[in-house]
């Protein structure tokens, strides 16, 4: 059975619909990027699936239960993690905090009002890890909000992987870093979510083909086509669509 | 270490606060640090809401008045002996009832941050002050209601009757009170509040509900808001609706402000501050709220971190051991920057003085003179030109100083 | 009873109307900068008293015509030179900022004008009834304030909806990078507005001065009602304001004039409780004495169950 699956997915704002009838069913330990051009809905669909917009119509279904209007919180404590495009996270608190915020829930410590945070060691640790895998446990001391922006990317990825969720969604996770940055990234992601399921969003096709399983491609609000990568590559319709923008272009 | 360095702080912190009536024990300088003991309960617990979860709320006196209505007629109760307990607890009966308050108006105001939150607050505050002048019974109108502390049981002897005892009681208090509350910032629930002050958005994706973590805070604050009450009605023995209305509520906004917002040191230092500039400056000026209201608007304008973050600024310069390089030129500037302080606030008196002279720094002005204003005005701009003469040079140090060195960079 | 019912009514319109002077301005500087200006019943109070002043030597009429000119610019000063500079630093900030300026505000009038209550009486030309109803007589002043108020507001709704600056305002207050890309200086039109607002409140202030008395006090007694009212018709919307306005106008008054209370709700119900009974503040309660708590009942209601107010749509 599929670890998530989409079912007649709609979302209007207003009268436009953005997202017209997504069908998607993804597989438990799969690697699945979507892609599309830009104002497609992926990230409305990645908003969609974490909770931070309802759905107008249709079911979105994360393990055995149906989520399309779950809270994002509610969501996530079902383990589901995911990053943003746009950078988001904890300006004035400092990077080591930023990650270890994203580590009480799934460490079990709730509303704790009792626990000492300094007295937690093995989540301590596991926050340390954390910042080593994003390269930025010399940073660890400075505030968020002042790191360069290559940093906070990596921040903001390693809010999203600190927590170890089952699934995890990435919208765009390399995009605005240098290619050895992004090279990095994709090591550090290939590894985080080994066992995994990972979904995610990302420009760079270079990077989907390496990592996806399974890639679909969006287009004005529909998928158009759904498939293993060398099948995806050889879609006329898909590249008429898509790829043949990103060939002409670069 | 650590735990040692920070214990020492503690420590210190403990023993500043039980020498303080050594050194001045006149009856005014007690009274000034029962205030002071007050204050600082009161300003933490509202830098729980601001400078922590971000709330700005313009009702935090709800908290503090309730709790302490609550304690004054608990010490009516012990007087007619419808309960016998001693009255260092009467604290913890303000608490709970700031507690409770802060339950059921958190239920429905901590979903939004922001103006909507900041409205509730005024909302509920102007409401519960303007009720209170409604239920007579329970709030005693305008006069207010009054208890007499002496009537519990004695403790080890000591009877309450002076105010240096009700100082070490409070002072005790003070003392468990801040602890707790620091202990609150390194929690999750505490970490969290910051994490919803910074980015109510995100808080969702790592699985916490923005408003049940404001809820938490919010509580929190209502119950060390209802100790400081609670305190407030042992030291005064009264207590009366001015002390839950908006003006309550806005000067302990100012104490957090001025103190320094997000530093958990910077509210006591404003509470400090304010009460001593309070008790000293209301008598020798009437214009003291008005230097008030000065003192807060350039806090705003110029050092949003207040006087904490200002001292914090000099982190850097610290750590790279060029904190001395500033000295010289601060001296410079400062100088300048302090005489034009005090020629305008003679300025200020002269034309606000309805006797002859002016009794200003053992100086006596006459404001009938024109020579007078004159000579102030000199020295006003006098030393605002030196000021602009020594600006640039105390700019100059402090940016060599916090400058990132080629080398450490990395 | 109905000449009861019609004195209410009308009192109520003057009261919404001079509501809604204040809290136009403060709906047009919220939906420009996104701010909830604090200050601005400060501006209403520094009206009320620059009016004072002035028509001690030239008269009520001057001081109607300068009065307000004073506070827009010194508006626009605070504009300039304080808001802005805190306006990087957020929401929060901005508004703890109006909150001291309100604060340093009354301080200042207590400086210059002193603690107590000022003669500001209104112009002997108007000092006669309009009409008398049944017995009673209404105050030309009234009338004048209602006749002020709504060619104010004509006047406002034409600049708004058909002049050309007009046109640019309402841009910039949803497109303000837009209309800076079309050549026009945002800054400055920002800056204008928070001085046509604090001007009106300053207007608000000069004919309110004589009725409602000058003194330090009378900002913060209004200013927390104009605040409700923003917040109760939907923070950013005209409309709202209006409405939430002469609401609490009207309720206020008829609050007032009329003289029922739980005492008679009882005797309705044929219920009694004893007179010293804890509680007997609640079973004595009257509607004149709960007057003033009805605005903030108000608020507090309508944030817990329309968060947007009456027609607002923006949130925060
Ligand atoms: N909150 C919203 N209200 C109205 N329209 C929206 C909203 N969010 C997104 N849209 C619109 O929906 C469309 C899809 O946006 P979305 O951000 O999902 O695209 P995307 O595929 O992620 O594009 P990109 O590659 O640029 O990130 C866009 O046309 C956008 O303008
Ligand atoms: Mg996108």
């Amino acid at each position: 059975m599929a670890i998530l699956s989409l079912k007649d997915v709609r979302k209007n704002f207003g009268k436009t619909e953005i997202i017209r009838g997504v069908n998607l069913d993804i597989e438990r330990g799969e690697k699945h990027a979507i892609i599309g051009p830009n104002g497609a809905g992926k990230s409305t669909l990645f908003h969609l699936i974490s909770g931070l917009y309802g759905v107008t119509h249709g079911t979105i279904q994360f393990k055995e239960h149906l989520i399309q209007n779950r809270t994002p919180y509610e969501i996530s404590r079902l383990g589901l993690a995911r990053s943003f495009q746009v950078t988001n996270i904890f300006p004035r608190m400092n990077v080591f905090e930023n990650v270890r915020c994203a580590l009480f829930w799934p460490h079990g410590y709730r509303y704790s009002f009792w626990h000492l945070l300094g007295r937690q060691t093995e989540l301590n640790e596991r926050t340390l890890q954390v910042l080593e895998q994003i390269g930025l446990q010399d940073k660890m001391h400075f505030p968020a909000g002042e790191l360069a922006y290559a940093q906070q990317r990596a921040l903001e990825l390693g809010i999203a992987i600190a927590s170890g969720a089952e699934v995890i969604m990435l919208d765009e996770p390399v995009a605005g870093m240098s290619h050895s940055e992004a090279e990095n990234a994709v090591q550090l992601i290939r590894g985080i979510t080994e066992g995994k399921t990972l979904i995610m969003v990302e420009h760079d096709m270079s990077i989907v083909f390496d990592v996806a399983d399974r890639i679909s491609v969006l287009v004005y609000g529909e998928i158009i086509a759904c498939d293993k990568p060398e099948n995806i590559r050889a879609n006329p319709q898909v590249q008429e669509a898509y790829l043949g923008e990103v060939a002409v272009n670069a | 270490m650590a735990f040692l360095k920070k214990s020492t702080i503690w420590i210190a912190y403990l023993l500043a606060l039980l020498v303080l009536p050594q050194f001045f024990n006149s009856i005014l300088a007690i009274s000034i640090y029962n205030q002071m003991a007050i204050a600082i309960v009161f300003a933490l617990s509202y830098n729980m809401l601001l400078g922590q979860g971000g709330m700005l709320s313009f009702g935090h006196a709800v908290y503090f008045g309730l709790g302490g209505f609550l304690a004054v007629h608990t010490l009516i109760m012990i007087e007619f002996e419808t309960v016998y307990f001693s009255i260092i607890f009467i604290p913890l009966v303000g608490g709970v009832i700031g507690l409770l308050a802060a339950i059921f108006i958190g239920s429905f105001s901590t979903h939004k941050a922001g103006t909507v939150f900041a409205m509730i607050s005024l909302g509920i505050g102007e409401l519960i002050a303007a009720s209170s002048l409604i239920f007579v019974s329970f709030f005693g109108g305008e006069a207010g209601v009054s208890g007499d502390r002496t009537f519990g049981p004695p403790l080890f002897g000591v009877e309450f009757l002076q105010d240096v005892e009700i100082y070490y009681l409070a002072a005790g208090w003070v003392f468990i009170a801040t602890v707790f509350m620091y202990l609150f910032t390194q929690t999750p629930a505490g970490r969290m509040a910051n994490a919803v002050r910074d980015n109510p958005e995100r808080a969702e994706f790592i699985g916490y509900s923005a408003r049940r973590v404001r809820f938490i805070s919010f509580c929190a604050a209502g119950f060390f808001a209802g100790i400081a009450g609670g305190l407030f009605a042992l030291n005064y023995e009264f207590i009366t609706e001015e002390n839950l209305n908006a003006a309550t509520s806005g000067r302990v906004l100012l104490m957090a402000y001025i103190g320094g917002l997000g530093y958990f040191i910077g509210p006591i230092v404003g509470a400090v501050i304010l009460t001593l500039m309070n008790s000293l400056l209301s008598n020798y000026s009437e214009l003291w709220m008005l230097y008030l209201g000065i003192l807060f608007l350039l806090t705003v304008m110029f050092l949003p971190r207040g006087f904490a973050g200002f001292i914090m600024m000099h982190q850097v310069a610290w750590i790279r051991g060029k904190l001395h390089t500033l000295f010289i030129p601060y001296l410079l500037t400062g100088i300048p920057a302090l005489i034009l302080i005090l020629s305008c606030v003679a300025l200020l008196e002269m034309s606000h003085i309805e006797e002859e002279v002016l009794h200003y720094l053992g100086l006596e002005l006459n404001p009938a003179t024109l020579l007078t204003w004159v000579i102030t005005i000199v020295i006003a701009s006098a030393s605002l030109f030196a000021i602009r003469l020594t600006l640039p040079r105390l700019r100059a140090a402090w940016e060599a100083a916090n400058a990132i060195p080629d080398s450490e960079d990395g | 009873m109905l000449d009861v019912f019609i004195f209410a009514t009308l009192n109520g319109l003057v009261t919404g109307l001079l509501l809604f002077m204040l809290a136009s301005g403060l709906t047009l500087i919220f939906s420009m900068m996104g701010v909830l200006n604090f200050a601005h019943a400060s501006f209403y109070m520094l009206g009320a008293y620059f009016a004072y002043s002035i028509s001690l030597y030239f008269g009520f009429w001057t001081g109607l015509i300068f009065a307000p000119l004073i506070v827009g610019v010194l508006g626009a000063f605070v504009e300039r030179y304080g808001l802005r500079r805190v306006h990087q630093a957020g929401h929060v900030a901005e508004l703890v900022f109006t909150f001291g300026l309100a604060f340093l505000i009354e301080e200042a009038v207590q400086f210059f004008w002193g603690p107590g209550t000022k003669n500001y009486q209104q112009p002997e030309l108007l000092d006669f009834p309009l009409f008398t109803l049944f017995g009673q007589e209404f105050p030309a002043y009234r009338g004048f304030m209602i006749g002020i108020s709504i060619t104010i507001f004509i006047g406002l709704y034409y600049l708004l909806t058909r002049s050309r600056i007009g046109i640019i305002i309402q841009a910039a207050i949803t497109h303000p990078k837009t209309v800076a890309n079309l050549g026009h200086n945002v800054p400055l039109i920002f800056m204008g507005v928070f001085g046509v607002g604090t001007a009106l409140a300053g207007v608000a202030g000069v004919i309110a001065g004589p009725v409602l008395t000058t003194f330090p006090g009378m900002a913060v007694v209004l200013g927390s009602i104009v605040f409700v009212i923003v917040v109760i018709g939907g923070l950013g919307s005209l409309a709202g304001a209006f409405i939430a306005s002469l609401l609490i106008g009207l309720l206020q008054s008829y609050a007032i004039a009329s003289d029922v209370g739980v005492p008679d709700l009882l005797n309705l119900l044929g219920l009694e409780f004893a007179r010293d009974h804890p509680l007997t503040d609640l079973w004595t309660m009257t509607l004149p004495q709960i007057a003033p708590i009805l605005p903030f009942l108000l608020l507090v209601l309508v944030l817990i169950f329309r968060p947007t107010g009456l027609l607002g749509k923006r949130e925060q």
